[in-house]
């Protein structure tokens, strides 16, 4: 079996990380490589890095920077950003890139998935989902690094993860955007819904704000991953305390 | 310092095969031709994504049979150890490296057992062996892979994901990770280098 994964996400805007709440109003959290390094000494599993303005300016990511990135690792990380060419993918894996993760790009043009999947492998190619609820129901998000592009992308989130995973996603990010930033846990019955529909590995992300939200996600929602920012870029959760907590409570991690 | 040659045959993680062995101090070279090979004191054979793929990449660039006569230590890396077996069920089925026998099968996916298998699981240590020099049994690696190889005479170490993951393999001057040691911590460093110190 595999270890439940621990995963700081690092919201990225020109190599400095920040973070907003509920996507609006960011706030500088320090250097990314600084950050990345800290967080591997800490016992992090993986690295997210989304450059959180490329997609909504309709460009794509510093290649050199992900080659900085991967020098610095010995823990697998994933990009993110404005990725929408078999291309683009190509390059960020030849500069080190574990996996390339795609959003809005994905939502254009599906087709995207399958050929990148096609050529680097259903491993390589995550698929992010900003997903917010309405009414009974969830439904995707695009744009959303940019709140005056970001807007609903027309899509039950359920068809969509669905959908993705048929066209040869290695791995589903589910972001639930009702708690990103607010700190109250993660959207349990929305993941556990996730979970249920998929037969690749899903990573909850928004909502984490102390040590037995992970604990809750990971026992009631089955995910393999769970993402978090905030927490950790303060330091209201380390990742050496929060790991030993999970083991206690009965959650296989990695230590 | 160690020089070490890691095929570029644009199949591979090379870049960050290349980082981990740089912090360890070796010179690196990348080669996509047999007088690279040949030249070569130790050869890291990378892969991710698809074998028919990597296999097509290999042949094209006529490095099938250099590989299979290079009797100096190699080391597969994911896809780079299934690349060693015979054949892979991949797609309609591909024929592979044949430097050991049988054939990578598809992983199945269960409950609380998703594929691809990815993500950080412990090795178990079948018996001692230079690659695995200095590593502990349980030590935490990180696998992705959806495809894995037949367990056998070859085997050193194996995860368990609903069944024995081949994780690390052997024949003769031919080792192979399943999972990623320039993404696998302390462990996979300890790997990287204990390769670099076997003698060619």
């Amino acid at each position: 079996m595999t270890a439940r994964r621990i995963i700081p996400c690092l919201d990225v805007r020109d190599g400095r990380v920040v973070k907003g709440v509920r996507f609006e109003g960011h706030v500088d959290m320090g250097d990314a490589a600084d950050l990345a390094a800290r967080y591997r000494d800490e016992g992090a599993d993986e690295l997210v890095f989304y450059d959180i303005t490329a997609s909504p300016e309709g460009r794509t990511l510093d290649y050199g920077w992900v080659r900085d990135i991967a020098r610095l690792l010995d823990i697998p990380f994933s990009v993110a950003g404005g990725i929408r060419s078999v291309e683009q993918a190509g390059r960020c894996l030849d500069h080190g890139a574990d996996k390339v993760s795609i959003n809005s790009p994905a939502l254009e043009r599906p087709e995207l998935i399958a050929e990148m999947a096609g050529r680097f492998g259903a491993q390589c190619v995550v698929v992010g989902v900003d997903s917010r609820r309405a009414g009974d129901d969830w439904f995707v998000h695009q744009y959303t690094g940019d709140p005056a592009a970001s807007r609903g992308a027309g899509r039950r989130t359920l068809d969509w993860i669905v959908e993705a995973q048929a066209l040869g996603a290695g791995e589903i990010v589910l972001n639930c955007m009702d708690e990103d930033g607010v700190r109250r846990g993660y959207d349990l019955a929305q993941l556990a819904a996730a979970r249920s529909r998929l037969t690749i590995p899903l990573v909850a992300s928004g909502g984490a704000g102390e040590a037995a939200h992970f604990r809750d996600v990971f026992q009631q929602a089955d995910v393999s991953g769970a993402l978090a920012a905030s927490v950790f870029h303060t330091g209201s959760v380390g990742i050496g305390e929060l790991k030993t907590f999970l083991d206690q409570a009965g959650v296989e991690v990695r230590l | 310092m160690t020089a070490v040659t890691v095929l570029a045959y644009g199949a591979g993680n090379v870049a960050s095969v290349r980082f981990a062995l740089e912090r360890l101090g070796a010179t690196v070279r990348l080669t996509d031709d047999p007088a690279g090979i040949a030249e070569a004191e130790r050869l890291i054979l990378p892969g991710v994504g698809a074998a028919g793929y990597a296999m097509a990449r290999l042949s094209g660039l006529g490095l099938v049979e250099p590989i299979r006569a290079f009797s100096r230590p190699l080391l597969g890396v994911c896809l780079g150890q299934q690349l060693l077996f015979e054949a892979s069920e991949e797609g309609q089925g591909v024929d592979m490296l044949g430097l050991l026998p049988g054939t990578v099968r598809r992983l199945e996916p269960g409950p609380g057992r998703p594929v691809p298998h990815m993500g950080w699981s412990r090795l178990s240590l079948t018996r001692p062996d230079p690659l695995l020099e200095g590593l502990e049994d349980g030590a935490w690696a990180y696998f992705v892979h959806s495809y894995a190889c037949p367990d056998g005479a070859a085997t050193l170490a194996r995860a368990d994901y609903g069944g024995p993951v081949p994780a690390v393999v052997r024949s003769a001057n031919r080792w192979g990770c399943q999972f990623h040691p320039e993404r696998s911590a302390a462990a996979g460093a300890r790997i990287l280098r204990n390769f670099l110190e076997i003698e060619p």
